[in-house]
This record gives C-alpha cells, sequence and structure tokens, in this order.
C-alpha cells in the first residue's frame, strides 16, 4: 500500500506542478492514523504535509467533485472501484463536470473498519500493517493480529466492483475477484416473520438520532435542497419527534435513491450509532434486480433507472413479496 | 386571510334524501377561513349560481367550495360562474357528496358526517389553491398527412377545402396506396382506380395541397399547433420538375428484370419506372439496385432519351423542415407475410395466391390484362377455392388475434367477379363465420351465394397440397361433419392484414401509443375514436384499426374536420394545471424528463445568484406549458420534490389526506 | 351534529384512496350513479393519475391515522397519459415490498385498476379492501401516536 500512496503522490504532485489540474482531491492525514478525511489539494505543499492513502482511506470522494468541477480549472481526483460508480451516476444526473475532471483510478485491498477493530477488544490504535490475510494491529497496548476480512468494511466484504472510469490508472496489485453474495444479510431479513422484521427495525432506528451524516455522506442525496430541509414538502423535520418520524425519513431516503444507490455503503460506514443502513438500499436493489433485470446503478453515465423505465408485462404491486412476484 | 364560501346542494332529493344539507352547511360554518356557508336546492341552475355569484361579491370570497356532484359533472360549470363574479375560476373545488356519498350510503348520520369530511377535504385544499391562468399558444395554419392512401387523400382534400395549407407525405414514389391497387369495390362493384384516381387529381390539382412523394418524416418536435417536422425527400434519380412523364425511359431501358411491387410481384418491370398509368405525381424514378449505370457505371440510356434532360443519377437525399399545426396519420396496411402458415403451401405452390394478388390479376392494368390466368401455367383456372380467415383472429400466435374486417366481403366480391366472368368455374369458400353487417353488405354476400352459386363451405383448411399438379384443399365441412378435399385449380387466401410497419417509427416520433398489435391507439374507443392521445395528432384509415374504404373515407373526413377545428384558431388555449419546477430546488438530473410521456422538459443552464455578489450557473428543468398534460409523473420522480403539479401541488394533496385522517 | 367517531364501538377503519381522474374516479361516480354501496370510511382523493401518487402521501396518511391506503387507476395500457401507470406500478410494487421489510402488514396498502366502465368493480375493490383492513386492525406500527393521542 506504501508504494500505491507513494506513487499517488507523486503524480499528484506532477499534475498539480505542471499546471494541468487546478486541485487535486484526495485523503488528507487525520488526528489518529485510522481517521484521513476527505480534502482538496491546491498546492505541492499541502500535499506533502497531508496526502495519504492507506487501509483507512474507505470515504467516496465522488460527492466532493459536484462543487469542486464547477470551479475553474480541472480537477483530479483518486477513485477506488467502488467510487467510480457513484462518479458515474452524478455523471448521469448532470452533477459533475465529466469535462472538468481527470480521474485516477486507484487499487482498493478492501479498507478497514476502525469498529471492528474496536469491537475485538483493541483500542487507541496507532497504526496498522497488512500481510495478505493478517493485519498487524499495533496500539497503545501493544501488537495484535487480527484476521482481515473480519475487520474490513461492510462495504468491502462483499464488494466486486471494479473501476467503470478512469483517466489513467495507478494499480500495483490486483484484487483477485471472489465470489460474495451481498444480499445475504437481507436475504436473512426476509427469511424473518412480520413481527420479526419489525422489532429489528424498530430496534434499529430507534437509534438514529437524525444526525444526518448517512444524508451529508451519501452520493446520492446530493440534493441542494433536501424534502426533509424544505417547508413546502409537508414532511420537513429537523429532529425525530416520534416513532414514526424515524421510519419516515429513512423510508422516504431509500425511495428516493432508489435506483440511484449504487450501494457504495457510505451510510453505514458513517453512521455514528452503527445502523446498518444500507441493508435498506440494498432491499431496493435486489427487488428491482429481481423484478426488473439486473441493474448496477452507476455502471453507465447513460440510460434510465428500473424506476424511469417500465414494460407492459411488469408485475402487479400487490403481487410483489420479497422482490418476487406471487 | 382566506374567504372561503360553502355552498352545498341539494340535487332535488338525490343529495338531500341521505344527506342532511342544512347541517352540513350549518357544521361547516365554523370552520377556520369559512365566511360563508349556504345550501340549495339545485346549485347548478341559473339560480343556484346567481347565489354562488352574488356570495362572491358580497363577502369577497377567496375560494370557493360546492358540496355537489362529480366534478366531473359540473366543476366547469362552477369555474365559469366564479369566473363571471370576477374570482379566477381555478379558486373553486368541488367536494363529490353525491356520487362519493349520499348514493352510495343509506344511513343519514352516516352519509352526513362523510359528507362534512369531504366538504373540510375540499376546504383544505382550496385554502393551498392559487389563481391558475391558462397559457396560450399560436397555431401553425398548415396540416401534415402522413399517408398518401384513400385516408390521407380524403384528409387533405377536406383540410384543404376548407382553405388551409396540406402537405402530404407519402413513401412511395405515388400516392394512391393499397385503393390504387384494387380492382373492384363492394358492395357496388365500380372499378377502384375510376373513382379513386379523380381524387389523386384533386390533390395534384388542389392549390392548397403539396405532394411530397418518395418521402419520409424524419423527426417532429413541438407540439399541438405548432409541429416543426424535418421530411426526408428521397433521391429518386429523376428531377421531379422536369420529369413529364412520357415514359421513353421505360421503353428504353434495357434493365427490364425488377420485380413489379405494384402487381404484387406478379410480373417485371424497368429499373426506371413510373408505378402505374395514373401514378400522381406522374414522374418516373429510378430502382438504384436493378439500374446497370448506378451499379456499373456503363448504361445511361435512359438519360441519353430523355427530352428534358431530368435524368440525375447522381441526386441525393434532401431535407425540408416545415411547420404545421396538426398531423394527420394515415399509413395504412400491408397483408401480413405467410412464413408461419406452411399448411396452406403458399411458399411452394405458384397458383396459391393472396387476395391483393387476385385483384391484381383480375384487374385490365395488371399482369394479364384482366383475364384470370393461374401464374403458374398461365391457363384458365376451373376450380377456384378461397380461404378465409388466414391470419385472423388467430390465437395461437402464429397470424394476429383480431379480426382483418375487410376479408368476407373481398371474398364474397372475388367469387362473384369469377363466377360473373367465367360461368363454368367451380368457387368454393372456407369460412369460419362471414361476418358482413353494413349497409348492402349482408345483401351482397347473400347474392354470391343465392344468385352467383358460390359454394361456401363453413369449416377450416388443414392443408393445401399439390398431388399431379392439381392443388388439393384438405378441409373440414362442420355442416355436414365431413372431412373434405377439393381439387382445385387456382387457391386464394384472404391474407390478414397488419398496419404498415413504418407505423411504428412514426409513432414513436409523435409520442403517440400505439397497441400491442401496432394499431395506433384512438384518444377514446368510442368518443374520441379519430384523436390519437398525443394532442394535435389524429389518426384515420387501418393504422387505427382494420377497416374498410367506406369507413376510412368517413373517419378520414372526421379527422379533417377535427384539424379545420384547430385550424381556425388563432391561439390554443392551455391547460393551466401543469408542472412546474422550482428552480431554486431542481438539481437538473434529468430524472423527470426521463418519465415525461409527452417530452415536455427539457433543460435550461441558468444564471443564480449566490451571496456575496457572486453567481453561479445551474441546469434546471424547463416545462413547455403547451405540451405538458399535467399527469405528475414527473413529480413522484423528483427527489428533491422540485417539480410540482398546479392545481394538484403536494402540499394540497398532503393537506386533504390530512384533512380526512384526522376527522 | 353528533361526533360519531368519539362514541367507543367497534374498530372502523380509516381508509384513504387515491383515484385518477380518468378511470378509477369515473369508476367510482359510477358504481355511485349505479347505487352501489361500499362503507362510509372510504374517502376518495382525486388525482390526475395514479403517477401522481408520492410515496410520501401514502406515509402522511399512515402519520395522520390512515389504517388502509389504497391506489386506483386505469388499467395499464390503458392510462390516458400513456404511460403514467407503468411507472405507477413498479414504484409500488418496490415501496410495498419495502413497507413489508421493514415489518409493515402487507395488506394495508393496495393498487387497483379500475377503468370508467367498473362501477361495479369499484365498489366490489372497496368492500373488500375495508373488509380486509377491519380483520387487520388499526394501524399502529406506520402510525404517528402524537396525532391520534392528540385528537
Amino acid at each position: 500500500m506504501k508504494d500505491v500512496e507513494l506513487k499517488m503522490l507523486e503524480r499528484a504532485k506532477e499534475l498539480l506542478a505542471s499546471g494541468e489540474v487546478a486541485r487535486v482531491v484526495g485523503w488528507k492525514k487525520g488526528d489518529f492514523c485510522y481517521d484521513p478525511s476527505p480534502a482538496v489539494f491546491k498546492t505541492v505543499e499541502e500535499l506533502e504535509n497531508g496526502f495519504v492513502y492507506d487501509y483507512f482511506c474507505g470515504a467516496n470522494l465522488s460527492k466532493y467533485l459536484i462543487d469542486v468541477s464547477k470551479k475553474e480549472g480541472k480537477t483530479a481526483v483518486f477513485l477506488k472501484p467502488c467510487d467510480t460508480y457513484s462518479f458515474n451516476q452524478l455523471v448521469k444526473e448532470h452533477r459533475i463536470k465529466r469535462e472538468n475532471v481527470y480521474v485516477i483510478a486507484v487499487e482498493c485491498m478492501a479498507k478497514l473498519d476502525i469498529e471492528k477493530i474496536k469491537a475485538k477488544g483493541v483500542s487507541f490504535v496507532t497504526g496498522v500493517e497488512v500481510v495478505e490475510k493478517d493485519v498487524k494491529v499495533s496500539s497503545l497496548y501493544g501488537e495484535t493480529t487480527l484476521y482481515k476480512p473480519e475487520i474490513v468494511l461492510e462495504k468491502c466484504a462483499v464488494c466486486n466492483k471494479t473501476h467503470q472510469v478512469k483517466d489513467e490508472e495507478i494499480i500495483l496489485h490486483e484484487r483477485p475477484v471472489r465470489d460474495v453474495n451481498r444480499f445475504a444479510e437481507v436475504e436473512k431479513l426476509e427469511a424473518m416473520t412480520e413481527d420479526e422484521r419489525f422489532a429489528f427495525w424498530k430496534e434499529q432506528l430507534s437509534k438514529c438520532i437524525r444526525c444526518n451524516a448517512c444524508r451529508n455522506v451519501c452520493p446520492a442525496c446530493s440534493c441542494i435542497k433536501c424534502v426533509f430541509d424544505n417547508p413546502n414538502s409537508g414532511i420537513a423535520a429537523k429532529a425525530n419527534d416520534s416513532e414514526f418520524e424515524e421510519k419516515m425519513f429513512h423510508i422516504i431516503r431509500a425511495y428516493h435513491v432508489a435506483g440511484r444507490c449504487t450501494d457504495c455503503g457510505e451510510c453505514s460506514r458513517v453512521c455514528p450509532q452503527n445502523i446498518p443502513l444500507h441493508l435498506l438500499n440494498r432491499k431496493f436493489i435486489k427487488d428491482m434486480d429481481g423484478l426488473y433485470g439486473e441493474y448496477q446503478a452507476g455502471e453507465s453515465s447513460e440510460g434510465k433507472t428500473p424506476l424511469t423505465s417500465y414494460t407492459e408485462e411488469d408485475k402487479e404491486p400487490n403481487d410483489v413479496f420479497n422482490g418476487e412476484a406471487k | 386571510m382566506q374567504r372561503i364560501g360553502v355552498f352545498i346542494c341539494w340535487c332535488g332529493s338525490n343529495i338531500a334524501a341521505t344527506v342532511d344539507v342544512e347541517k352540513v352547511a350549518e357544521v361547516i360554518k365554523s370552520e377556520p377561513g369559512v365566511v360563508y356557508s349556504a345550501n340549495y336546492q339545485y346549485m347548478c341552475s341559473e339560480n343556484g349560481q346567481q347565489l354562488i355569484k352574488q356570495a362572491i361579491k358580497e363577502h369577497n370570497l377567496t375560494g370557493v367550495v360546492v358540496g355537489a356532484c362529480s366534478p366531473r359533472m359540473h366543476e366547469a360549470t362552477f369555474r365559469k360562474a366564479a369566473e363571471e363574479a370576477g374570482l379566477n375560476p381555478y379558486m373553486v373545488e368541488i367536494a363529490n357528496i353525491r356520487e362519493h356519498c349520499s348514493w352510495i350510503h343509506k344511513d343519514m348520520d352516516e352519509a352526513t358526517e362523510k359528507a362534512v369530511i369531504l366538504v373540510r377535504t375540499a376546504i383544505a385544499k382550496v385554502k393551498l389553491n392559487a389563481p391558475l391562468t391558462a397559457g396560450e399558444s399560436p397555431v401553425v395554419k398548415r396540416a401534415l398527412v402522413i399517408g398518401g392512401g384513400i385516408a390521407g387523400i380524403q384528409a387533405a382534400l377536406d383540410i384543404a377545402d376548407a382553405g388551409f395549407e396540406v402537405d402530404i407525405v407519402e413513401k412511395n414514389a405515388t400516392i394512391g396506396g393499397r385503393m390504387a391497387q384494387l380492382d373492384k369495390t363492394f358492395p357496388t362493384l365500380d372499378c377502384s382506380a375510376c373513382i379513386l384516381t379523380p381524387k389523386m387529381v384533386d390533390c395534384a390539382q388542389h392549390e392548397k395541397i403539396d405532394i411530397l412523394s418518395y418521402s419520409e418524416v424524419e423527426d417532429v418536435k413541438g407540439f399541438v399547433g405548432n409541429f416543426s417536422v424535418k421530411i426526408r425527400r428521397k433521391a429518386r434519380f429523376v428531377d421531379e420538375t422536369k420529369c413529364t412523364g412520357c415514359k421513353i425511359c421505360m421503353e428504353k431501358c434495357p434493365s427490364k428484370k425488377g420485380l413489379n411491387e405494384f402487381n404484387m410481384n406478379l410480373n417485371t418491370r424497368p429499373a426506371i419506372y413510373i408505378p402505374f398509368a395514373q401514378a400522381i405525381p406522374n414522374v418516373a424514378v429510378i430502382d438504384p439496385t436493378q439500374c446497370i449505370k448506378m451499379k456499373t457505371g456503363k448504361c445511361g440510356i435512359c438519360q441519353k432519351f430523355c427530352g428534358v434532360g431530368a435524368i440525375d443519377y447522381e441526386q441525393k437525399d434532401t431535407f425540408i423542415e416545415r411547420q404545421y399545426g396538426a398531423i394527420v396519420v394515415a399509413t395504412g396496411f400491408k397483408p401480413i407475410a405467410l412464413d408461419n402458415f406452411n399448411e396452406y403451401g403458399y411458399a411452394d405452390n405458384k397458383d396459391v395466391i393472396t387476395s391483393l394478388e387476385l385483384e391484381r390479376l383480375m384487374n385490365a392494368a395488371g399482369p394479364t390484362n384482366g383475364v384470370l390466368l393461374r401464374p403458374s401455367d398461365g391457363e384458365h383456372p376451373k376450380v377456384v377455392t378461397f380461404i378465409q380467415c388466414v391470419g385472423s383472429r388467430d390465437t395461437s400466435g402464429c397470424g394476429k388475434p383480431y379480426c382483418s374486417k375487410i376479408c368476407c366481403m373481398y371474398t364474397a366480391k372475388h367469387a362473384m367477379m369469377i363466377r360473373e366472368k367465367y360461368p363454368d368455374t367451380e368457387v368454393h369458400v372456407f369460412y369460419i363465420d362471414v361476418r358482413t353487417p353494413g349497409k348492402n353488405y349482408d345483401e351482397f354476400y347473400r347474392r354470391a351465394v343465392e344468385q352467383y352459386g358460390v359454394d361456401y363451405i363453413k369449416g377450416m383448411v388443414g392443408k393445401v397440397y399439390n398431388e399431379n399438379g392439381k392443388l388439393m384443399v384438405q378441409g373440414s365441412n362442420l355442416i355436414d361433419n365431413e372431412q373434405i378435399t377439393i381439387e382445385s385449380d387456382l387457391v386464394v387466401l384472404a391474407t390478414a392484414i397488419e398496419p404498415e410497419p413504418s407505423v411504428r417509427k412514426v409513432a414513436t416520433l409523435l409520442t403517440a401509443s400505439i397497441d400491442t398489435n401496432n394499431f395506433l391507439t384512438e384518444s377514446h374507443a368510442k368518443l374520441r375514436p379519430v384523436e390519437s392521445p398525443t394532442a394535435g395528432v389524429y389518426l384515420a384509415g387501418v393504422c387505427q384499426g382494420p377497416k374498410d374504404i367506406p369507413e376510412t373515407v368517413s373517419q378520414a373526413s372526421a379527422c379533417a374536420a377535427k384539424v379545420i377545428g384547430l385550424l381556425v384558431k388563432d391561439k390554443l388555449k392551455t391547460n393551466p394545471c401543469v408542472a412546474s419546477p422550482d428552480e431554486n430546488m431542481c438539481n437538473g438530473c434529468s430524472q423527470c424528463a426521463n418519465v415525461c410521456a409527452y417530452g415536455a422538459i427539457t433543460y435550461i443552464d441558468k444564471e443564480f445568484r449566490l451571496g456575496g455578489g457572486k453567481t453561479e450557473i445551474r441546469r434546471v428543468a424547463s416545462v413547455n406549458p403547451a405540451v405538458c398534460q399535467g399527469c405528475g409523473a414527473c413529480t413522484v420522480t423528483c427527489p428533491s420534490g422540485a417539480m410540482d403539479l398546479k392545481g394538484f401541488s403536494s402540499k394540497q394533496i398532503m393537506s386533504e389526506v390530512e384533512a380526512i385522517c384526522k376527522m | 351534529m353528533q361526533d360519531v367517531t368519539t362514541e367507543k364501538k367497534e374498530f372502523t377503519p380509516n381508509i384513504v384512496a387515491f383515484c385518477c381522474n380518468w378511470c378509477s374516479y369515473a369508476g367510482a361516480d359510477l358504481a355511485g350513479s349505479s347505487r352501489l354501496t361500499y362503507p362510509a370510511n372510504v374517502k376518495i382523493i382525486r388525482v390526475p393519475c395514479s403517477c401522481r401518487v408520492n410515496p410520501m402521501f401514502i406515509l402522511k396518511a399512515y402519520q395522520q391515522g390512515a389504517d388502509g391506503v389504497i391506489l386506483c387507476g386505469c388499467h395499464p395500457g390503458d392510462c390516458h397519459y400513456v404511460t403514467g401507470n407503468y411507472y405507477t406500478r413498479r414504484r409500488m410494487a418496490t415501496l410495498f415490498s419495502f413497507l413489508n421489510y421493514m415489518g409493515i402488514e402487507k395488506e394495508r396498502t393496495r393498487v387497483e385498476w379500475v377503468s370508467a366502465a367498473e362501477g361495479a368493480r369499484f365498489s366490489a375493490v372497496m368492500n373488500d379492501f375495508v373488509k380486509t383492513i377491519t380483520e387487520l386492525g388499526e394501524n399502529k406500527r406506520l402510525s404517528d401516536l402524537r396525532v391520534k393521542e392528540g385528537e
């Protein structure tokens, strides 16, 4: 990973120095080793002082391009495979000006989830070193070796994505293609009874503090003004003052991104309450795949989504159950 | 502050017998915003309307709710009354307390309670109504007719006679269509060409009609009253303005082996040709796939002989763009291909022919000069067997599920004509049902049976096969309940008809809807049979459904009446209940345009002021109110809720939901 | 007026029916003019097309205390706006499946296609839906308790 980071830094510096791009969107070191954050670098110095690319750089940078691509001059951005889907989707929705962005596809090799590391009893992490499937985690209390598949981000655990867009690439290692079923958790819920599902979501969603982190990070939730902030929408609310509103917010959010959600998993990654929000979006994805044919948002920057198309033979709503028609 | 007036109608006893109308009017008085509440026997009567008008003026009403019959009945009446009293007509809402209340409930308390809720719901909505004004759009006083068959010709003549310019776009080299290929027409047996060709000439000579033959519609933009149409004028390699139709080129052309499409490929024609003697325009066309000069570069004989220098081997397709107020689709039909019907032996036996081929064989201008001779050996057939419903009423998937409607009549016509001309010829007809309703139609069919001795056999044919040069038609006779085989010399298949395949492209360009059989859909099966759901587009002839010549002509004239009704207007009033985006919230994501069936939504780059003197250019949706039909599909697909529908806004509907639920 | 709702009696569900103007609303009118009854707790909201019904309206109805929501439109293929109900069909198929995934009773929300000629069908559909919802009981899972208590 270090070799990749060096190459990226070198390339970013080169692009800025030559004036080919006016800025670079990448990840910046945080206060701790596990909290790098998205950042816009405008000078070589800024890059030298803060640029980072490691196993904690899970953040999806696509959404930042909505604003940045409107600015004067070109912007270079580093995109992991999953991020390119969001990028394409935003290009399709005319939110990103493609001609103003220079996309550097970078390898991923799966990112780590600090929450999962903490859950393994390791806190005050100071650094990690990954060798194949072993992760040597150093902390203030010493060093522990963890099994990587158990501590990667949810989105990485079920990822089989490949770069959908690139102007150039920095890929030094190939991630092997694996056989994963991203709908396994959804299927588990579907197999439950109605009452069990209700209880599950009631418990999960009652944790919601309506901090809007999911909305703010979501590349599909990029409306200039969200319906929940618009007093004219009839559903505007700032806080969950009832059980209903918790549901309302998440149902509407899932519905609004249905067909546009690329399953980038950012919502779950940033949720401070660890609500498995991706299971909401994945339900829509699974149902639409089952009912209307497989569709991956962001695979193309053109075309219609399943909910803005139809066929004369579509299944009747009353007959649909668990994404399958009776 | 809102000042709402509520008017409860008794509708005689229709409402008052089940709903305590006085009580409703009384209870509603205390609703916030309501300043006037009344009830009356017949609100829709002159006096009732007067009551509303007076109240609007006296109480300075800002909104009106009428609790009465269905808005589908009198909404327009009450809106007009409000307008006459100086209130915007869209500030009126109807609570349907008759069809949805008094007529379906028996218990007075229950019905009265529901009526109150329905009136409150209407009040909740009207409080959020905004005055709306119908927009106007100009009308281009010119019509386009797509298709130059009898439907297109009739529509064009009628529109032109009313004084409007008409263009006929015909994809073939001549107008005339299928009717030009027919020999005689039922039920009068007059010669098809004799009644059609004068109309073709009328078209050519009409100063208001422009015939664009050998042309196709390439692109359509715009909307009712203002379509912009791009037309491809296909290269015919003959200068239309110079050609005199002398036919010397046809005589001299050495390449004479082209199949004659007009004669259903039963004989041949030269590479340069005029489809038939009375073609309009009477101008030659070169088939480039057959022309020796164009294939090898050597020849040029026609050019040498052409006295006016009309031949131009280098001619290219050209495009013209014209504006129209209305468009008539009259693209016609073709017989279906018989690939799925091997049992009738059409592909293997020259003497198994379709009915349209028979028309050409009987026609004096046809390949046999009107003498009925079998295609295989040129002999007179002594036994002719007709098979009806070939591919019609076929639910097996091989043919068409519908009845082609014209076959029973033309088969009777063919049978009769053969018996008339060749009394020694035996004629058999296999049929499932004989359907001949219509003026003088059944009489016509009975004449075939009773006077001309045509042998009608109720039953289906299982197989046609060749045995020692004879066509054996094996079928069942359901009346005698037996299997029979008829040794025949000629077999005629009453082949199903289907819409001309090019109609699909036309329908797509016009956003006109089309059914599973490729027939264009009319706006209402009974009450708006000649209008397409797309405003400004009208349907004539078989493109809308199977029909014969009299019906086609009637429909074409009906179309013309509708077109004239549109073109006489200088401006069109548009429906004000249309979608409209809040540009400040629009993401410009294109989702709404993706679901708009009318192409009413486009995107514009607009400058927005940000704080501190800065501006930003953003892509935002823009709805053409003349094109939008107000369905609201876009409003739901818009994630930010920027798109809303006037008259049915999200806030209005939510307030109705609230009013209903909270009671 | 006597306020019937305050009387304690057996559960009568509150039902919101969204009807498209061209087919289903006209079908409801025909049910009326044919005097075909259905319970008074069904209240109809007129929309131009079933595709005007936003999932937010349905949730709002539940929030405000509706026990059942039914959407009626023209039969697929007969939409006055050509394609509107095709979009409705996909939107509602996915929404209903999703609501059920969250544990909301599947039967609470329904889509029915009713033409302008089907007055009898409209009445039959409403009778059946009211019966279904009455058996299902009050909407607790999706209602906003505040609204009910505050009445």
